[in-house]
């Protein structure tokens, strides 16, 4: 016999009421970040000038702005995820935890735009 | 009964860390450090996409030693947390959690970033 209600069967959640998907979220974007990272560095490794003009050219070809915005996207995301649970480990008090949850939250949606609007400014101008 | 001199374990004071123990933790911290390093990520595109003047900014901010320390530090961070990530999703497979394996897979990490981070160095200068 299952202790579970109806509605927890069909709704299909944990406790925590969102079943496993913030486990699969983490996994999803470490694998997208296991190819967009090694991309990344890779180009950083070759790029030989960092100037500003250098720097505009090579953010703003398609291939390079369109992989950099998937990388901010996930690695904002991926971040994100990392940090709440950080905090669900170290900070106790429920007030604090709520507060700093929320800071997480919106300084992580605050750079993963400002990030998104640089690349798009960078590459629409190219 | 007595136990008063049975051990205490972990005795944190003579506890011999497992090397498994200390890729555990260093997953935790350079994924707190690259999450910093993200900040800065975002000051690169953020500046190049403000002008000339910003980015100059940035430039010279990173050309100081301190500023390249942290810029190698997070080049370390990032093919550890890689590398040691790569083992995670192994493992979700459910493979390699045998003592030898993951002693082993240890080793083989930081063996990965040392390569990955001195190969990263190497072709940039």
């Amino acid at each position: 016999m299952s202790l579970r209600s109806p509605l927890g069967r069909v709704l299909g959640l944990g406790t925590a009421k969102d079943g496993t998907s913030h486990w699969w979220g983490q996994r999803v974007t470490a694998v997208a970040l296991l190819f967009l990272g090694l991309w990344f560095a890779f180009v950083l490794a070759i790029t030989p000038d960092f100037s500003h003009a250098a720097v505009l050219a090579l953010i703003g070809r398609p291939i390079n702005s369109i992989l950099l915005l998937l990388l901010v996207a996930s690695l904002a995301y991926h971040s994100y995820l990392g940090i709440q649970v950080v905090i669900e480990d170290y900070i106790h008090s429920p007030g604090i935890k709520v507060v700093t949850l929320l800071v997480s939250r919106f300084a992580h949606i605050l750079l993963a735009v400002a990030a998104v609007f640089a690349i798009l400014k960078i590459g629409l101008n190219a | 009964m007595s136990n008063h001199d049975r051990p205490l374990s972990p005795h944190l004071s003579i506890y011999r860390w497992p090397i498994t123990m200390v890729l555990s933790i260093l997953h935790r911290i350079t994924g707190i450090a690259l999450s910093l390093g993200f900040v800065v990520l975002v000051a690169w595109l953020f500046d190049a996409a403000s002008g000339v003047e910003a980015y100059g900014v940035f430039l010279s901010v990173m050309d100081t030693l301190i500023g390249k320390l942290v810029l190698v530090g997070f080049s370390f961070a990032f093919f550890f947390h890689l590398s040691n990530g790569a083992r995670h999703l192994f493992w979700d497979s459910g493979r390699g959690f045998e003592k030898e394996q993951a002693n082993r897979s240890s080793w083989l990490v930081l063996a990965m970033t040392v390569a990955l981070t001195a190969v990263f160095w190497w072709v940039a200068s």
